[in-house]
Protein backbone atom coordinates (compact mmCIF):
# COMPACT_ATOMS: atom_id res chain seq x y z
CA UNK A 1 0.00 0.00 0.00
CA UNK A 2 1.35 3.37 -0.99
CA UNK A 3 1.02 6.73 0.72
CA UNK A 4 2.06 8.42 -2.52
CA UNK A 5 -1.28 8.40 -4.29
CA UNK A 6 -2.80 11.89 -4.48
CA UNK A 7 -2.55 14.14 -7.49
CA UNK A 8 -1.62 17.71 -6.61
CA UNK A 9 -5.18 18.94 -7.15
CA UNK A 10 -6.69 16.32 -4.82
CA UNK A 11 -3.97 16.88 -2.26
CA UNK A 12 -4.46 20.64 -2.36
CA UNK A 13 -8.18 20.22 -1.74
CA UNK A 14 -7.72 17.73 1.09
CA UNK A 15 -4.77 19.36 2.85
CA UNK A 16 -6.14 22.91 2.82
CA UNK A 17 -9.13 21.62 4.76
CA UNK A 18 -7.16 19.49 7.20
CA UNK A 19 -4.38 22.01 7.78
CA UNK A 20 -6.84 24.89 8.22
CA UNK A 21 -8.65 22.84 10.84
CA UNK A 22 -5.31 22.11 12.53
CA UNK A 23 -4.47 25.81 12.49
CA UNK A 24 -7.69 26.57 14.39
CA UNK A 25 -7.07 23.64 16.73
CA UNK A 26 -3.62 24.96 17.59
CA UNK A 27 -4.77 28.56 17.93
CA UNK A 28 -7.34 27.52 20.49
CA UNK A 29 -4.76 25.62 22.55
CA UNK A 30 -1.46 27.43 22.12
CA UNK A 31 -1.49 31.02 23.20
CA UNK A 32 1.85 32.16 21.72
CA UNK A 33 0.85 30.61 18.40
CA UNK A 34 -2.47 32.43 18.46
CA UNK A 35 -0.67 35.72 19.17
CA UNK A 36 1.69 35.19 16.25
CA UNK A 37 -1.21 34.52 13.92
CA UNK A 38 -3.20 37.48 15.20
CA UNK A 39 -0.21 39.75 14.68
CA UNK A 40 0.25 38.44 11.16
CA UNK A 41 -3.39 39.24 10.38
CA UNK A 42 -4.14 35.71 9.25
CA UNK A 43 -7.80 34.82 8.89
CA UNK A 44 -8.20 31.94 6.47
CA UNK A 45 -6.38 30.07 3.70
CA UNK A 46 -7.70 29.10 0.29
CA UNK A 47 -4.54 27.24 -0.73
CA UNK A 48 -1.69 25.39 0.97
CA UNK A 49 0.61 28.29 0.19
CA UNK A 50 -1.81 30.66 1.99
CA UNK A 51 -1.44 28.85 5.28
CA UNK A 52 0.49 30.75 7.94
CA UNK A 53 3.98 29.32 8.38
CA UNK A 54 6.25 29.42 11.37
CA UNK A 55 10.02 29.60 10.95
CA UNK A 56 11.30 26.25 12.14
CA UNK A 57 13.76 27.85 14.53
CA UNK A 58 10.89 29.27 16.56
CA UNK A 59 10.77 25.87 18.25
CA UNK A 60 14.21 26.65 19.62
CA UNK A 61 13.19 29.90 21.24
CA UNK A 62 9.56 29.33 22.29
CA UNK A 63 7.80 26.46 23.97
CA UNK A 64 5.04 25.79 21.49
CA UNK A 65 2.66 23.01 22.39
CA UNK A 66 -1.07 22.42 22.27
CA UNK A 67 -1.41 19.87 25.03
CA UNK A 68 -1.51 20.25 28.82
CA UNK A 69 1.69 19.37 30.67
CA UNK A 70 0.28 16.14 32.07
CA UNK A 71 -0.42 14.84 28.57
CA UNK A 72 3.14 15.31 27.35
CA UNK A 73 4.37 11.82 26.54
CA UNK A 74 7.68 12.60 24.84
CA UNK A 75 9.77 15.68 24.27
CA UNK A 76 11.97 15.36 21.21
CA UNK A 77 14.98 17.57 20.89
CA UNK A 78 17.23 18.34 18.00
CA UNK A 79 20.43 20.24 18.12
CA UNK A 80 20.74 22.59 15.21
CA UNK A 81 23.79 24.25 13.75
CA UNK A 82 23.37 27.16 16.15
CA UNK A 83 23.61 24.97 19.23
CA UNK A 84 20.04 25.89 20.13
CA UNK A 85 17.70 22.99 20.59
CA UNK A 86 14.21 22.52 19.22
CA UNK A 87 11.76 21.06 21.69
CA UNK A 88 8.88 19.13 20.19
CA UNK A 89 6.10 17.95 22.50
CA UNK A 90 4.15 14.82 21.66
CA UNK A 91 1.19 13.29 23.42
CA UNK A 92 0.55 9.56 23.21
CA UNK A 93 -1.70 9.86 20.17
CA UNK A 94 0.76 12.00 18.21
CA UNK A 95 3.67 9.71 19.10
CA UNK A 96 1.80 6.63 17.92
CA UNK A 97 0.52 8.31 14.77
CA UNK A 98 3.91 9.61 13.66
CA UNK A 99 5.36 6.13 13.94
CA UNK A 100 2.50 4.61 11.96
CA UNK A 101 2.80 7.17 9.17
CA UNK A 102 6.55 6.79 8.97
CA UNK A 103 6.05 3.04 8.71
CA UNK A 104 3.43 3.44 5.98
CA UNK A 105 5.78 5.73 4.05
CA UNK A 106 8.78 3.42 4.27
CA UNK A 107 6.67 0.35 3.51
CA UNK A 108 5.90 1.86 0.13
CA UNK A 109 9.40 0.81 -0.91
CA UNK A 110 10.08 -2.02 1.56
CA UNK A 111 6.77 -3.88 1.81
CA UNK A 112 5.22 -5.07 5.07
CA UNK A 113 7.85 -7.69 5.95
CA UNK A 114 10.83 -6.65 7.99
CA UNK A 115 14.01 -7.27 6.04
CA UNK A 116 17.44 -8.26 7.32
CA UNK A 117 19.10 -4.94 8.04
CA UNK A 118 22.61 -3.63 7.72
CA UNK A 119 23.10 -0.41 9.65
CA UNK A 120 25.92 1.71 8.34
CA UNK A 121 26.75 3.11 11.73
CA UNK A 122 28.15 2.11 15.09
CA UNK A 123 26.24 0.72 18.02
CA UNK A 124 28.37 2.89 20.30
CA UNK A 125 26.07 5.76 19.33
CA UNK A 126 23.27 4.21 21.37
CA UNK A 127 25.42 3.79 24.47
CA UNK A 128 23.73 6.47 26.48
CA UNK A 129 20.16 5.29 26.09
CA UNK A 130 18.74 8.32 27.87
CA UNK A 131 20.02 10.84 25.39
CA UNK A 132 20.52 9.64 21.86
CA UNK A 133 21.95 12.00 19.34
CA UNK A 134 19.64 12.91 16.47
CA UNK A 135 21.65 10.37 14.48
CA UNK A 136 21.00 7.69 17.09
CA UNK A 137 17.29 8.43 17.17
CA UNK A 138 17.15 8.21 13.37
CA UNK A 139 18.89 4.85 13.32
CA UNK A 140 16.71 3.52 16.08
CA UNK A 141 13.51 4.69 14.41
CA UNK A 142 14.49 3.06 11.17
CA UNK A 143 15.55 -0.19 12.82
CA UNK A 144 11.87 -1.04 13.33
CA UNK A 145 11.74 -1.88 9.63
CA UNK A 146 14.52 -4.44 9.87
CA UNK A 147 15.42 -7.64 11.66
CA UNK A 148 18.69 -9.50 12.33
CA UNK A 149 20.38 -6.11 12.58
CA UNK A 150 24.10 -5.96 11.89
CA UNK A 151 26.24 -2.86 12.46
CA UNK A 152 28.71 -2.14 9.66
CA UNK A 153 30.99 -0.08 11.90
CA UNK A 154 32.65 -1.22 15.09
CA UNK A 155 32.67 0.65 18.40
CA UNK A 156 35.46 2.92 17.24
CA UNK A 157 33.58 3.82 14.06
CA UNK A 158 35.91 1.74 11.88
CA UNK A 159 34.54 -0.48 9.11
CA UNK A 160 33.83 -3.97 10.42
CA UNK A 161 34.46 -5.91 7.23
CA UNK A 162 33.94 -9.22 9.00
CA UNK A 163 30.48 -8.17 10.16
CA UNK A 164 29.50 -6.92 6.70
CA UNK A 165 30.77 -10.12 5.05
CA UNK A 166 28.96 -12.23 7.64
CA UNK A 167 25.73 -10.33 6.99
CA UNK A 168 26.02 -10.76 3.23
CA UNK A 169 26.88 -14.47 3.51
CA UNK A 170 23.74 -15.00 5.54
CA UNK A 171 21.30 -12.61 3.88
CA UNK A 172 22.85 -11.39 0.63
CA UNK A 173 20.85 -13.72 -1.62
CA UNK A 174 17.49 -12.22 -0.64
CA UNK A 175 16.21 -8.65 -0.33
CA UNK A 176 17.80 -6.80 2.57
CA UNK A 177 17.68 -3.29 3.95
CA UNK A 178 20.63 -0.96 4.29
CA UNK A 179 20.22 2.20 6.32
CA UNK A 180 22.70 4.91 7.03
CA UNK A 181 23.60 8.53 6.78
CA UNK A 182 24.54 9.52 3.27
CA UNK A 183 28.12 10.42 4.03
CA UNK A 184 28.73 7.27 6.08
CA UNK A 185 27.23 5.11 3.32
CA UNK A 186 29.58 6.69 0.82
CA UNK A 187 32.68 6.45 2.95
CA UNK A 188 32.12 3.22 4.81
CA UNK A 189 29.98 1.10 2.53
CA UNK A 190 30.39 2.14 -1.08
CA UNK A 191 34.16 2.47 -0.95
CA UNK A 192 34.53 -0.73 1.06
CA UNK A 193 32.19 -2.67 -1.23
CA UNK A 194 34.13 -1.47 -4.24
CA UNK A 195 37.52 -2.31 -2.74
CA UNK A 196 36.47 -5.78 -1.59
CA UNK A 197 34.09 -6.76 -4.37
CA UNK A 198 31.04 -7.06 -2.09
CA UNK A 199 27.75 -7.82 -3.83
CA UNK A 200 24.99 -5.49 -2.66
CA UNK A 201 22.61 -6.21 -5.52
CA UNK A 202 19.76 -7.41 -3.29
CA UNK A 203 20.05 -4.39 -1.05
CA UNK A 204 17.52 -1.59 -0.68
CA UNK A 205 19.31 1.49 0.60
CA UNK A 206 17.52 4.19 2.58
CA UNK A 207 19.75 7.12 3.44
CA UNK A 208 19.52 10.66 4.70
CA UNK A 209 21.54 13.37 6.32
CA UNK A 210 22.41 15.98 3.78
CA UNK A 211 24.81 16.24 0.90
CA UNK A 212 27.16 18.89 2.17
CA UNK A 213 30.04 16.63 3.05
CA UNK A 214 29.69 14.77 -0.25
CA UNK A 215 29.49 17.92 -2.30
CA UNK A 216 32.71 18.98 -0.56
CA UNK A 217 34.18 15.81 -2.01
CA UNK A 218 32.66 16.71 -5.38
CA UNK A 219 30.11 13.87 -5.26
CA UNK A 220 26.72 14.96 -6.58
CA UNK A 221 23.48 13.08 -5.83
CA UNK A 222 23.54 11.80 -9.43
CA UNK A 223 27.06 10.53 -9.09
CA UNK A 224 26.19 8.92 -5.75
CA UNK A 225 23.50 6.84 -7.49
CA UNK A 226 25.70 6.04 -10.47
CA UNK A 227 28.57 4.88 -8.34
CA UNK A 228 26.35 2.78 -6.06
CA UNK A 229 25.07 1.02 -9.15
CA UNK A 230 28.62 -0.21 -9.68
CA UNK A 231 28.41 -2.25 -6.50
CA UNK A 232 25.01 -3.57 -7.55
CA UNK A 233 22.95 -1.20 -5.44
CA UNK A 234 20.12 -0.01 -7.69
CA UNK A 235 17.27 0.43 -5.20
CA UNK A 236 18.29 3.62 -3.47
CA UNK A 237 16.02 6.07 -1.64
CA UNK A 238 17.24 9.28 -0.12
CA UNK A 239 14.88 11.04 2.26
CA UNK A 240 14.42 14.44 3.85
CA UNK A 241 12.80 15.05 7.19
CA UNK A 242 13.25 16.89 10.46
CA UNK A 243 12.43 16.36 14.09
CA UNK A 244 10.08 19.36 14.01
CA UNK A 245 7.82 17.30 11.73
CA UNK A 246 8.60 13.90 13.15
CA UNK A 247 7.02 11.01 11.24
CA UNK A 248 6.90 12.89 7.96
CA UNK A 249 9.61 12.05 5.46
CA UNK A 250 9.93 13.08 1.85
CA UNK A 251 11.16 10.03 0.00
CA UNK A 252 13.15 9.69 -3.20
CA UNK A 253 11.26 7.82 -5.91
CA UNK A 254 12.45 4.60 -7.57
CA UNK A 255 14.06 6.41 -10.48
CA UNK A 256 15.94 8.85 -8.32
CA UNK A 257 16.54 12.54 -8.75
CA UNK A 258 13.49 13.78 -6.83
CA UNK A 259 11.92 13.61 -3.41
CA UNK A 260 8.16 13.02 -3.19
CA UNK A 261 5.60 14.13 -0.63
CA UNK A 262 3.42 11.55 1.11
CA UNK A 263 -0.35 12.12 0.90
CA UNK A 264 -0.45 13.86 4.29
CA UNK A 265 2.37 16.31 3.48
CA UNK A 266 3.51 18.80 0.88
CA UNK A 267 6.18 21.39 0.16
CA UNK A 268 6.07 25.02 -0.96
CA UNK A 269 9.14 26.83 -2.30
CA UNK A 270 9.24 30.53 -1.41
CA UNK A 271 11.17 33.53 -2.59
CA UNK A 272 13.40 34.36 0.41
CA UNK A 273 12.79 38.08 -0.03
CA UNK A 274 9.11 38.38 -0.88
CA UNK A 275 7.91 35.02 0.59
CA UNK A 276 5.86 34.52 -2.60
CA UNK A 277 5.48 30.93 -3.78
CA UNK A 278 7.90 30.13 -6.60
CA UNK A 279 7.00 28.02 -9.63
CA UNK A 280 8.76 24.74 -10.51
CA UNK A 281 12.35 25.27 -11.59
CA UNK A 282 12.99 28.29 -9.38
CA UNK A 283 14.98 27.61 -6.21
CA UNK A 284 14.00 29.22 -2.92
CA UNK A 285 13.31 28.55 0.75
CA UNK A 286 11.58 25.30 1.48
CA UNK A 287 8.36 25.20 3.48
CA UNK A 288 7.09 21.82 4.66
CA UNK A 289 3.50 21.08 5.62
CA UNK A 290 2.13 17.96 7.28
CA UNK A 291 -1.05 16.92 9.06
CA UNK A 292 0.90 14.92 11.66
CA UNK A 293 1.74 17.70 14.18
CA UNK A 294 -1.44 17.61 16.28
CA UNK A 295 0.16 18.24 19.69
CA UNK A 296 2.27 21.25 18.68
CA UNK A 297 1.80 23.91 15.95
CA UNK A 298 4.39 22.48 13.56
CA UNK A 299 2.05 21.67 10.67
CA UNK A 300 3.32 24.52 8.45
CA UNK A 301 7.03 25.24 8.80
CA UNK A 302 9.44 27.39 6.91
CA UNK A 303 12.77 25.56 6.96
CA UNK A 304 16.22 27.07 6.58
CA UNK A 305 16.90 24.82 3.59
CA UNK A 306 16.94 25.82 -0.02
CA UNK A 307 14.98 23.66 -2.41
CA UNK A 308 13.47 23.53 -5.84
CA UNK A 309 10.32 21.88 -7.18
CA UNK A 310 11.19 19.97 -10.36
CA UNK A 311 7.68 19.16 -11.49
CA UNK A 312 4.12 18.37 -10.48
CA UNK A 313 2.30 15.11 -11.27
CA UNK A 314 5.01 14.17 -13.76
CA UNK A 315 7.25 11.70 -11.94
CA UNK A 316 7.40 8.25 -10.34
CA UNK A 317 4.62 9.17 -7.95
CA UNK A 318 1.93 11.90 -8.13
CA UNK A 319 2.22 15.36 -6.60
CA UNK A 320 5.22 17.63 -6.35
CA UNK A 321 8.73 16.33 -6.77
CA UNK A 322 11.63 18.37 -5.48
CA UNK A 323 15.23 18.49 -4.33
CA UNK A 324 16.89 20.01 -1.31
CA UNK A 325 19.80 22.19 -2.37
CA UNK A 326 21.41 22.91 1.00
CA UNK A 327 21.24 25.35 3.85
CA UNK A 328 20.39 28.99 3.50
CA UNK A 329 23.33 31.10 4.71
CA UNK A 330 22.56 31.91 8.34
CA UNK A 331 22.37 35.68 8.21
CA UNK A 332 19.51 35.57 5.75
CA UNK A 333 17.54 33.01 7.72
CA UNK A 334 17.69 35.16 10.82
CA UNK A 335 15.70 37.85 9.13
CA UNK A 336 12.58 35.76 8.91
CA UNK A 337 12.55 34.50 12.46
CA UNK A 338 13.18 38.01 13.75
CA UNK A 339 10.05 39.12 11.98
CA UNK A 340 8.09 36.55 13.88
CA UNK A 341 9.86 37.05 17.16
CA UNK A 342 8.90 40.70 16.87
CA UNK A 343 5.32 39.71 16.21
CA UNK A 344 5.26 37.31 19.13
CA UNK B 1 6.44 -24.38 30.03
CA UNK B 2 3.18 -22.99 28.72
CA UNK B 3 3.14 -20.37 25.98
CA UNK B 4 2.19 -17.79 28.58
CA UNK B 5 5.21 -18.64 30.72
CA UNK B 6 7.47 -18.56 27.70
CA UNK B 7 6.20 -15.12 26.71
CA UNK B 8 6.67 -13.82 30.25
CA UNK B 9 10.22 -15.14 30.22
CA UNK B 10 10.93 -13.51 26.85
CA UNK B 11 9.71 -10.18 28.22
CA UNK B 12 11.79 -10.47 31.39
CA UNK B 13 14.97 -11.43 29.60
CA UNK B 14 14.62 -8.83 26.82
CA UNK B 15 13.74 -6.05 29.25
CA UNK B 16 16.25 -7.17 31.85
CA UNK B 17 13.65 -7.60 34.59
CA UNK B 18 13.95 -9.77 37.74
CA UNK B 19 12.71 -13.35 37.43
CA UNK B 20 9.72 -12.75 39.72
CA UNK B 21 8.64 -9.42 38.22
CA UNK B 22 5.01 -9.51 37.08
CA UNK B 23 4.81 -8.55 33.41
CA UNK B 24 1.21 -9.26 32.37
CA UNK B 25 0.17 -5.63 32.88
CA UNK B 26 3.29 -4.15 31.32
CA UNK B 27 2.90 -1.32 28.80
CA UNK B 28 5.45 0.22 26.47
CA UNK B 29 7.29 3.10 28.14
CA UNK B 30 5.35 2.81 31.39
CA UNK B 31 8.26 0.75 32.64
CA UNK B 32 11.56 2.59 32.17
CA UNK B 33 13.26 -0.59 30.95
CA UNK B 34 10.88 -0.85 27.98
CA UNK B 35 12.15 1.96 25.79
CA UNK B 36 12.52 2.05 22.03
CA UNK B 37 15.90 0.35 22.10
CA UNK B 38 14.67 -2.47 24.34
CA UNK B 39 11.63 -2.82 22.09
CA UNK B 40 13.78 -4.16 19.25
CA UNK B 41 15.39 -6.70 21.63
CA UNK B 42 11.95 -7.68 22.84
CA UNK B 43 10.65 -8.25 19.32
CA UNK B 44 13.72 -10.34 18.50
CA UNK B 45 13.28 -12.36 21.72
CA UNK B 46 9.60 -13.02 21.01
CA UNK B 47 10.41 -14.00 17.42
CA UNK B 48 13.13 -16.39 18.55
CA UNK B 49 11.05 -17.92 21.30
CA UNK B 50 8.07 -18.70 19.08
CA UNK B 51 9.84 -19.04 15.70
CA UNK B 52 7.71 -16.37 14.04
CA UNK B 53 8.56 -13.33 11.93
CA UNK B 54 6.57 -10.32 13.02
CA UNK B 55 5.58 -7.74 10.39
CA UNK B 56 6.47 -4.06 10.74
CA UNK B 57 2.94 -2.96 11.67
CA UNK B 58 2.78 -5.52 14.45
CA UNK B 59 6.17 -4.43 15.80
CA UNK B 60 4.74 -0.94 16.10
CA UNK B 61 1.47 -2.12 17.60
CA UNK B 62 3.09 -4.33 20.23
CA UNK B 63 2.64 -1.71 22.92
CA UNK B 64 1.77 -3.93 25.88
CA UNK B 65 2.05 -7.49 27.08
CA UNK B 66 -1.62 -7.98 26.25
CA UNK B 67 -1.05 -6.70 22.71
CA UNK B 68 1.85 -9.14 22.32
CA UNK B 69 -0.51 -11.96 23.25
CA UNK B 70 -3.04 -10.77 20.69
CA UNK B 71 -0.44 -10.30 17.96
CA UNK B 72 1.08 -13.72 18.53
CA UNK B 73 -2.40 -15.13 17.98
CA UNK B 74 -2.29 -13.75 14.43
CA UNK B 75 0.84 -15.80 13.86
CA UNK B 76 -0.79 -18.98 15.13
CA UNK B 77 0.65 -18.91 18.65
CA UNK B 78 -2.09 -19.39 21.21
CA UNK B 79 -0.77 -17.80 24.39
CA UNK B 80 -2.55 -19.03 27.50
Amino acid sequence: MSVFTLSQASKEEQLVKELSALTEHHRARCEPYDRILSASGFTSASSIADLPWLPVRLFKTLELKCIPDDEVFKVLTSSGTTGDVSRIHLDKAAAAEQQRRLAATVQTVLGSKRLPMLLVDTKAMLKDRRSFSARGAGVLGMSTFGRDHVWALDHDGEVDLGAIRGFLDKHGDQPFLIFGFTFLVWLHLYEVALAHGLDLSNGILIHSGGWKKLIDQAVSPEEFRDRLRRVGLTRVHNYYGMVEQIGTIFLEGPNGGSLYCPDFADVVVRDPETWAELPPGEPGLLEVVSTLPTSYPGHVLLTEDLGVVHGIDDGDWPGKRFSVLGRLPRAEARGCSDTYRGAA
Amino acid sequence: MTELQRLREAFRSALDLPADEPVDELRYQDNEKWDSLAHMSLVAAVEDEFSVMIDTDDVINMSSFAEAVRILGKYGVDVK
